[in-house]
């Protein structure tokens, strides 16, 4: 009962909680910026004006496969919080990403194509940690269930304080942040237009924004996943460690340019080395 | 101004003006005129912009561009000429190769005047276009409900 | 019976020299074969389905084995000195003389030759039906392929006799309980393969056959000498007991056999080497049966290998060639080789699996074993396919495939989905294997798979990717692919998505006993309700974008050409360059050549590999001596 009920929670107030997010992030971000910045609701405002407008398409696949992304990202972000297996919840998370990649490439157009590039060696530069991670999870609970893992007597960042750490690094690339917001950005005048999603317009673009919100919350469910363990004051950690590692990522986003691949595959891959493969050693060791 | 003109996102486009304008276009997301307040993104796709920000008296040779750009956007639009090159050709209007103002190519709904048009001006003109998105907005809901029916 | 159909089809099929019946005579072999197999399936279940042994007193077939085994080392001698290749020679002389100085002065003792268990009983259905399919495939495709290649001299007879022969050997190898008749029919399989990559008698093909030769020649005086060392100290030649017994040197050297059938690095060049064959025999040696033979074997063997140094080695090579030609698939861009750095890479995993000898991981490679076979085979298949089509087998030339070839096209996307996407086999074997690697305490191997997921992910999606971008070329292309590819082509497909489909079932009841044989226990590797959930989600794989296709089908769109800058000339294909000029839109993939290259990774990880080889190896046989 529980499950069911947090599952449609998620379904429900992740759009919503996400764009909300979105909103605050655009306020931080302009006064980091010394701007005023645009309305809280600004991120509704957007969803509202993009399924308002006109369906503009370059073929006719490109919307089912958008459809499908937010399918299944739904899907990992209900598995996640209906307490099953963390694994299969990140291999759905990257069968989704997929299907973004799929729909970008579908245009054959110069820079969604270009896009679709960067965002595959994106996948391929977080992919390690989210694997290590889940190792992680086992090995300090001996369970890959999140049902299980929040059950605990201790949080699990105790055992796994360097996962976190690495977590923070690449939830810079799903999140779309600099320095790692290679295969599209928030921001104008970029030198691949809007890549992955140039030729999104519309309500295309609507949905692929609602599945990013979404992967928003999932991402934070995982960071949360970290802290939460069997005590009712461990919520209140995680919602505030959540809120945290967001404005890291914005202070992040603020204060660096983008990379080249190369500068975000090698960092990536070796932090991941540094601080998941470090803390799995250690944690295989202990055990 | 109701809730769907809230979400004004540009497209600026440089059909061979002088760069003054566009460098006036670019202050506007400065933080001392900050466009961002209105909720205004500056895109830079035609696939998801509602506003054509267009500056320069446009030149026979990006006379085709500017067409189809402005055919990539999707409904309802409106197109925002700034600067006086844009408006009318300005000082460059009987040169061999300029058109002589936007509105010979695309239909234009707002003119911004100025060499180079001030920031000022050019958000007072956006905001006119706001406007006019709106009604045509509203126009386009009609056309669509009436489309269904 | 399964052995000697496919050699009398084998010993016909050159005295027909008309294509037309021929290819009766091969689709006849075939669907014999397969047949066959099935008979021997039901029979077998009908007896209890527990292990059959045959054959125990066999003196007459021991001499003629030892004549063939004579004739396989002259053929090998004649074809060495024909081509100057002179160190091969030495390598098959060797291995024929240990293993007859062992048959001559250790008598073992009589036991059965042949022992049919479910692990011989699935292979027996992977070789079958498989192989059969690959050669009703091979009908249609050696027409077409020199209908192409005019420049080779049509030897098809020659072929489809060599496919056969290979076909008998291969379930005569995973019949065999005594090591000297799986000897036997393991130099057979290593001869035809070099006889097979030589297909075209080119230089290339002669060089890469004869690498060929050599490296499973090399894995094959492991072997002898595996044979002789086990006759003199534990007196018996049965597999089962040398496992049993956990006789080291044995062991360690029919794991070098096993390494090099399965092309392991520093071995994988030959495997690379033989994409030059046509495509039947890539597709039936080099990714569903041949290098099985290798994998079948060190599967064989792990209860030995648990946790110890053999294991260890075999794990860790595998592991490294996992990851190791994952990275180098991601730099290439002739679709064989892709396919063939991917076999490498995923027998790797298999390999490592093996190696660690628990039993999720011997789960895990089963079921790896299981879809690797289908969906390659398919995969090979459909890109031989696709080269008689399209003329090139350059991933770059298949943009926009979805097109112009659907039909090969939804065939290699199942096959890719198949091979790396969320639900289906190859992955949930992956989850089991990480589960396994953590729980043997192994960080190396966790980190291996952890980072070679990701480079094998890239590799697939990019492919995947350039197949089902929607580009309109004016370029037709005709589908010159037959029927009978298709067939072939189409019952993979559908075994492929059964086999998905009923995944918790063939846990159940293909796999567990196999474990339950090995181990002698058996328990529940993943849940039944996980099980049951995979095959909920691969539904939804499938039918969530059909369901969004009939959803959005009926919206209206309004279609405008691609953004290019504005610079479009008129449609999608072409824009205005700087000098005003049309210019053909041409999108290139992603190969990071600089960073993943075989050139700069290639010598690396064979120097890192032999080197741990070497070493391993020494401490081993040192430790055991």
């Amino acid at each position: 009962m529980m499950r069911v009920l947090s599952v449609l929670l998620f379904l429900v107030l992740a759009p919503l909680v996400g764009a909300l997010l979105d909103g605050i992030d655009r306020i931080i971000s302009a006064r980091m910026q010394g701007r005023q910045g645009p309305p809280l609701l600004q991120p509704f405002y957007d969803l509202a004006k993009l399924f308002s407008k006109q369906m503009v398409a370059v073929n006719s696949v490109q919307m089912l496969l958008n459809l499908s992304y937010l399918f299944f990202l739904a899907v990992a972000g209900a598995m996640l919080f209906a307490g099953a297996d963390i694994l299969m919840c990140l291999f759905i998370l990257s069968t989704a990403d997929m299907f973004l990649v799929m729909a970008a490439s579908s245009d054959s157009s110069p820079f969604a194509t270009l896009g679709a590039g960067r965002e595959m060696i994106q996948m391929m530069a977080y992919e390690p940690l989210t694997l290590l991670m889940a190792v992680g999870f086992y090995l300090a609970t001996g369970s890959f269930h999140v049902g299980d893992i929040i059950q605990m007597p201790h949080s699990a960042v105790l055992a796994m304080p360097g996962f976190l750490v690495g977590f923070f690094f690449i939830t810079a690339i799903k999140l779309r942040k600099s320095p790692f917001d290679l295969s599209t950005s928030h921001h104008a005048h970029q030198e691949m237009v809007k890549g992955i999603t140039t030729e999104m317009s519309g309500p295309t673009l609507g949905i692929m924004t609602v599945a990013e919100y979404y992967e928003m919350i999932l991402m934070l469910g995982i960071v949360a996943l970290f802290f939460l363990d069997a005590h009712w004051w461990s919520w209140i950690i995680a919602i505030v460690a959540c809120l945290v590692i967001f404005f890291l990522e914005i202070l992040w986003d603020n204060v660096s340019a983008r990379v080249k691949w190369e500068q975000m595959l090698g960092s990536c891959w070796g932090v991941t080395l540094l601080t998941g493969g470090l803390n799995a050693l250690i944690l295989m060791l202990i055990r | 101004m109701a809730k769907l003109a809230k979400s004004p996102w540009l497209l600026h486009y440089d059909a061979s003006s002088c760069n003054g304008c566009d460098i006036e276009v670019l202050d506007c997301t400065t933080p001392r005129f900050d466009i961002e307040r209105f909720g205004i993104i500056n895109t830079g796709d035609p696939f998801q912009a509602d506003i054509l920000l267009i500056t320069g008296g446009v030149n026979a040779q990006c006379e085709s561009v500017v067409k189809q750009i402005y055919s990539q956007m999707p409904d309802p639009k409106v197109v925002v000429a700034v600067g006086i090159c844009a408006c009318t050709g300005g000082v460059f209007k009987d040169c061999y190769n300029i058109k002589g103002g936007v509105d010979t190519v695309i239909p234009v709904d707002v003119y911004v005047p100025g060499c180079a048009a001030r920031p000022q001006s050019i958000i007072d003109g956006v905001v006119k276009a706001l406007e006019i998105l709106q009604q045509k907005r509203d126009a386009f809901a009609r056309s669509q409900k009436s489309d269904k029916s | 019976m399964l052995v000697g159909w496919p050699v009398l089809i084998a010993v016909l099929v050159p005295f027909f020299h008309n294509p037309k019946t021929r290819g009766i005579l091969a689709y006849v072999g075939a669907c014999g074969v397969m047949a066959l197999t099935a008979t021997m399936l039901v029979l077998w279940l009908r007896n209890g389905a527990t292990a059959v042994e045959l054959y125990a007193e066999t003196e007459v077939i021991d001499h003629l084995m030892l004549a063939g085994e004579l004739f396989l080392m002259c053929l090998i001698i004649w074809q060495s000195i024909r081509h100057k290749k002179y160190p091969v020679i030495l390598l098959s002389v060797a291995q024929t003389a240990v293993l007859i100085w062992s048959e001559f002065t250790h008598p073992v003792a009589a036991a059965p030759h042949i022992s049919i268990d479910s692990m011989t009983m699935l292979m027996f259905l992977i070789v079958g039906f498989v192989g059969g399919l690959i050669c009703i495939y091979a009908v249609g495709y050696m027409k077409a392929y020199h209908h192409h290649h005019t420049e080779y001299t049509d030897r098809t007879g020659f072929f489809f006799s060599m496919l056969f022969l290979f076909l008998g050997a291969m379930m005569g190898l995973v019949a065999s309980e005594n090591l000297v008749w799986m000897y036997f029919f393991w130099e057979i399989t290593s001869v035809i393969s070099f006889l097979l990559i030589g297909y075209t008698r080119t230089e290339e093909a002669v060089n890469n056959s004869f690498r060929a030769l050599w490296m499973n020649l090399l894995g094959g005086l492991g072997f002898a000498v595996a044979i002789a060392v086990a006759a003199a100290t534990i007196g018996s030649v049965q597999l089962d007991d040398v496992v049993v017994e956990k006789a080291v040197i044995p062991v360690a050297l029919l794991a070098l056999a096993g390494l090099t059938k399965s092309a392991q690095l520093p071995f994988s060049s030959w495997l690379l080497g033989a994409m030059v064959a046509p495509t039947p025999s890539s597709a039936l040696l080099h990714s569903a049966t041949m290098v099985k033979a290798g994998v079948y074997l060190l599967i064989r063997l792990s209860p030995a290998m648990a946790g110890n140094m053999t294991g260890m080695m075999v794990s860790l090579i595998g592991g490294f060639t996992f990851i190791a030609a994952s990275m180098m698939a991601i730099a290439q861009n002739d679709g064989k080789k892709v396919l063939a750095f991917s076999t490498v890479s995923n027998l790797g995993l298999i390999v490592a699996c093996a190696g660690i000898g628990a039993e999720e991981t011997i789960w895990a490679a089963i079921l790896l074993t299981i879809f690797h076979s289908v969906s390659k085979s398919m995969l090979f298949q459909a890109v031989g396919s696709i080269e008689n089509s399209l003329g090139s087998r350059d991933i770059e030339d298949m943009h926009g495939l979805l097109l112009r070839l659907p039909r090969l096209t939804y065939i290699m996307g199942i096959g890719i989905a198949g091979m790396y996407l969320a639900p289906f086999g190859m992955l949930i074997s992956k989850w089991v294997a990480l589960r396994a690697f953590v729980d043997a305490g192994n960080i190396l191997l966790v980190l291996f798979l952890a980072y070679g997921s990701a480079t094998t992910m890239l590799y697939w999606t990019k492919w995947l990717c350039k197949l089902v971008s929607l580009h309109h070329t004016k370029v037709k292309v005709q589908d010159v692919t037959r029927q009978d590819q298709y067939l072939s082509m189409y019952i993979h497909a559908a075994c492929m998505l059964l086999l998905c489909l009923f995944f918790p079932f063939l846990a159940t009841t293909v796999v567990d006993p196999i474990i339950m044989e090995i181990f002698g226990t058996s328990h529940m590797v993943l849940s039944m309700s996980v099980l049951t959930t995979m095959a909920v989600m691969l539904m939804s794989v499938l039918f969530v974008p059909s369901l969004m296709f009939l959803l959005t089908r009926s919206t209206h769109r309004h279609y405008v050409p691609i953004y290019m800058g504005g610079i479009n000339e008129g449609d999608n294909t072409y824009f205005t360059n700087s000098y005003g000029e049309p210019e053909h839109l041409y999108l290139s993939n992603w190969y990071l050549r600089f960073d993943f290259g075989m050139r700069r990774l290639m010598r690396p990880s064979v120097a890192a590999a032999s080197g741990v080889l070497i070493v391993m190896l020494c401490l081993i046989i040192g430790g055991a001596v």
